[in-house]
């Protein structure tokens, strides 16, 4: 077991990124133009990335499996994004939104990061209002802030329910301008299938091109994966039908690690089922918390309609449990508690769901001011329900949101692979084990915008990096090996479908590594998980050809490598014998059914090293809190 | 929300490559009224696949009805009989049991066929190319709160800005027309200071990609708005015409 340098600069956590930037090297304006930067992923991470990078000068190819980078699923992004400004003069400041992530996350991540995250966060806000993005307003003209879940100030900026829309297409638009300039190239339709190292360093990436099925290889200086998030390992989740793992997998299989990869957040505010055919679930956007009650009856199997059941014969359970924060509590807690009240028998509507109610708030503020914060979430709730919560009180229940871990990046960003830097929700870095509303676009954008292009050129810089034709043999090598992993797909002609398989693996996950593990139920999740790896294997059904345009060969590769995922996130979790944040260990929680840390053996982040599939080494890296003082989450 | 299942006929658009004919073939299928439309199609593509069949090539991403990936052309109308809605959005309770669907891929010019039902849209985003945002490198720019923005004004950019992109304002006009689409960005950025700079230039270059792109022009039908899934509305495109006239009136490109 290796312990791993996160290269954190020392000195006091206010000057940090200040001293540091000052010791990153720069690469002259003339030499920019000489370095080939490639960018996977066009979401906020990787549009902001690559706009900003072509800015600088350099050349950068950006790559998205989508038919325009504007599709990438941050644009799904509803409540709004967090900057520590102060605006609202309740007493927000860089170290408050930096202590607030820091618990929001169990105290699971990395200090100087999150200082970082906290710092640039203002600039954020400044960057996109430059760019035209319509954020709220005030009448005289100031920008509007709301609240969000784990925090006591109004910290977070909006654009209606659309805040990850506005973000990203003003990020699109600096990426577009980019394209027109020439400084960016951009690659549609391209799904990255493989990373490719020489010596142990990142020369280029391998990719199919998803209407030709033409395998193509792109070399350059250093490659940036922006891909998102796994939450859609659990098959049903509130990301994107197309969200997917290969990329950071492939580059895991190559030599990245991947950390704290059991940590995955359940947010506590999505529609529920509605049957066997549901495709994906839709998020109900954390800000509804503001104002919306969440209530259970007191009794159990009540049957009644909400409006029969009178107010002394309800349980507004977070409100009684979390005084302080109530309906704003953290994710992680909100839904664990609604888990809870549902065990007890006092689910609504079959039992998988809670009451979100917006009866008391319609009658302090009036039915259009409600309309005016939350009319395009109440609209989104009632095309698919079909019930308007205008009257009846919303139901919600939790689901698979984000994922906190993800590739081990250092503090420069980087992985463990010498110029594969890894940004936005694909590296594991900034939120710990739970991440707190409003700051997954917050990081992507820090990432892309503000950290980044200063990292990238250093290594530049210091490294030297060679570029490698597309004709090495290392290109050569991995294109083949992509070619026969489809060639094998198409051929094995079993009798179950892709999604079928996908199913199976997403309940399965559901029901034992979800939102509350234990060791019993961990250990059988990992042979049940290699059953099903055989099971695909041997009996899946991939319709079609690789020559062209085929959706089921795009799916089948992305959940032969979740099947190797998901493995790994079992065994992570069980390994970590401690619960924190969304990690829920039911063997370790206080009397009061809290999660229970042991900072004594687990305040490290776990780094998992790709031996063979459904083999690992842990490496570890020590997290110590010299800013902040570990302490018991409470939100009482 | 369970209730019995539907039982519809589907007649859906097949065609294996862009060149290639195209034609409708029929199938049945059973689904809950609680399904949305794409999940609907989804089981029929599981079915096909067990029975060794291609499945049906549609696109789809966030199926919230936001991302603007999803698009089909249902009964004759894109994105379905609904009104401000996404393909994703749409839910079979609102049809009948035993019912006919027709289902095809978006119609216009500048949206040839790849597959089945989806198109190529990247026209859209070469139209952004030209000059559909504000000149702004990263870092050096003034703190948010410095630029004051009427609310109201604020709000009609945002509604401008609402767009997704999917193109149904192009399938649904008979002359394959991207007015709304290209008013909704031009109508966004001239409503905010941040705009002004660019203004002229901006709104030239975006109608001349537009046209060079093979896109029709508007005769005033508000079929795109009709269709619309966000419900941007056709002032957007009057908006467009003035700050096109004016834009041309300054315009140092005289010959054009």
């Amino acid at each position: 077991m290796a312990n791993l340098d996160s290269k954190a600069p020392s000195g006091p956590v206010e000057s940090k990124w200040t001293n540091h930037k000052f010791n990153l090297k720069l690469v002259n304006p003339a030499n920019k133009r000489k370095y080939e930067i490639i960018v996977v992923g066009t979401g906020l991470a990787g549009a902001s990335a690559a706009a900003s990078l072509g800015e600088l000068g350099y050349n950068v190819k950006a790559f998205t499996f989508h038919d325009s980078p504007r599709r990438a699923h941050s644009i799904a992004a509803q409540g709004g994004i967090n900057a520590a400004k102060n605006y609202q003069n309740d007493g927000d400041s860089v170290f408050r939104l930096f202590y607030d992530t820091i618990k929001g996350g169990d105290f699971r991540s990395r200090e100087a990061n999150v200082y970082r995250l906290a710092e640039v966060s203002g600039n954020i806000i400044d960057q996109c209002v430059a760019q035209g993005v319509p954020f709220a307003r005030e009448y005289g003209g100031l920008l509007d802030n709301r609240s969000f879940g784990g925090a006591q100030v109004s910290r977070t900026f909006y654009a209606r329910g659309q805040t990850g829309q506005q973000l990203l297409l003003g990020a699109y638009g600096a990426l577009s301008r980019q394209i027109r300039l020439g400084s960016v190239k951009m690659f549609n339709k391209r799904e990255m299938l493989d990373l490719v190292t020489t010596d142990g360093y990142a020369r280029g990436i391998v990719v199919r091109n998803l209407l030709t099925g033409e395998i193509e290889s792109y070399p350059a200086h250093a490659v940036i994966l922006a891909t998102g998030g796994y939450s859609n390992v659990f098959y049903l989740s509130t990301n994107a039908m197309n969200s997917n793992a290969t990329a950071i997998w492939r580059a895991h299989k190559k030599g990245a690690y991947f950390a704290n990869p059991c940590f995955t957040q359940i947010h506590p505010t999505c529609i529920p089922l509605h049957g066997e055919s549901q495709s994906k679930l839709t998020l109900m956007s954390e800000s509804l918390r503001n104002d919306g009650r969440v209530w259970v009856p007191k009794k159990q199997a009540d049957n009644r309609s909400p409006d029969q059941i009178p107010e002394y014969e309800r349980d507004y359970y977070l409100e009684r449990k979390y005084p302080s924060y109530g309906n704003l509590s953290p994710r992680d807690i909100s839904s664990r508690s609604a888990k809870e009240v549902c065990d007890e028998g006092r689910g609504v509507n079959g039992g998988e769901a809670v009451y979100l109610d917006f009866e008391e708030a319609i009658k302090r503020l009036g039915k259009k001011e409600i309309e005016e914060r939350y009319g395009n979430l109440f609209e989104i709730y009632e095309t698919i329900t079909g019930e308007n919560p205008y009257n009846v009180p919303m139901q919600i229940y939790p689901a698979p949101h984000y994922t906190m871990g993800g590739l081990w990046v250092d503090y420069n960003l980087m992985s463990t692979i010498p110029g594969l830097f890894v940004l936005g929700e694909a590296n594991f870095s900034d939120h710990g084990a739970n991440r707190l509303g409003a700051s997954a676009l917050m990081q992507g954008l820090a990432d892309g915008y503000f950290i980044a292009p200063y990292c990238i050129g250093d290594y530049l810089a210091a490294q030297k990096p060679a570029l490698i034709s597309s004709g090495h043999e290392a290109f050569k090598k991995s294109e083949e090996a992509v070619k026969e992993q489809i060639s094998r797909l198409l051929s094995i002609h079993g009798k179950m479908t892709v999604d079928e398989i996908h199913k199976k693996l997403g309940r399965l996950l559901w029901n034992k590594v979800g939102m509350a593990r234990n060791e019993t139920g961990l250990k059988e999740a990992i042979s049940e998980i290699k059953q099903l790896r055989e099971e695909f294997r041997e009996n899946v059904n991939v319709v079609g050809n690789g020559n062209d345009l085929n959706q089921t060969l795009e799916r089948a590769g992305r959940v032969a490598d979740y099947l190797e995922l998901a493995e790994l996130m079992a065994v992570d979790a069980l390994h970590r014998n401690e619960s924190c944040g969304g990690h829920f260990r039911e063997e370790y929680q206080t009397e009061e059914g809290e999660a229970k840390r042991d900072d004594e053996n687990f305040s490290y982040v776990a780094a998992w090293e790709f031996e063979d599939v459904g083999k690992w080494k842990l490496n570890k890296e020590q997290l110590d809190f010299e800013f902040l003082q570990l302490a018991q989450r409470s939100y009482k | 929300m369970n209730g019995k299942k539907l039982y519809l006929k589907l007649k859906i658009w097949r065609q294996a490559a862009p060149k290639a004919v195209g034609a409708f073939v029929n199938y049945n299928v059973s689904v809950s009224p609680g399904a949305s439309f794409l999940e609907m199609l989804d089981e029929l593509n599981n079915d096909l696949e067990r029975n060794n069949l291609e499945p049906v090539t549609f696109e789809s991403d966030c199926r919230e009805g936001i991302c603007g990936t999803c698009g089909l052309v249902i009964n004759g109308e894109p994105h379905g009989p609904l009104r401000k809605i996404a393909t994703c959005q749409l839910h079979m309770r609102h049809f009948k049991d035993g019912e006919t669907i027709y289902i095809e891929p978006f119609r216009a010019k500048s949206f040839p066929v790849i597959k089945d039902l989806a198109v190529d849209r990247s026209a859209f985003d070469k139209i952004i190319q030209a000059g559909g945002f504000i000149s702004v490198n990263t870092g050096g720019v003034p703190d948010a709160n410095s630029i004051l923005i009427p609310k109201d004004a604020a709000g009609e950019a945002f509604d401008s800005a609402a767009c997704i992109g999917c193109g149904a304002c192009a399938a649904a006009c008979k002359n394959g027309s991207a007015m709304l689409f290209v008013s909704a960005k031009v109508s966004q950025f001239a409503l905010l200071p941040q705009g002004k700079p660019e203004r002229q230039m901006r709104v030239e270059s975006m109608v001349a990609k537009m046209d060079e792109l093979g896109f029709g022009s508007c005769s005033n039908t508000y079929a795109c708005e009709a269709e619309c899934p966000k419900g941007i509305s056709v002032r957007n495109i009057a908006r467009l015409n003035r700050e096109y006239f004016s834009a041309k009136v300054k315009s140092k490109n005289i010959e054009a």
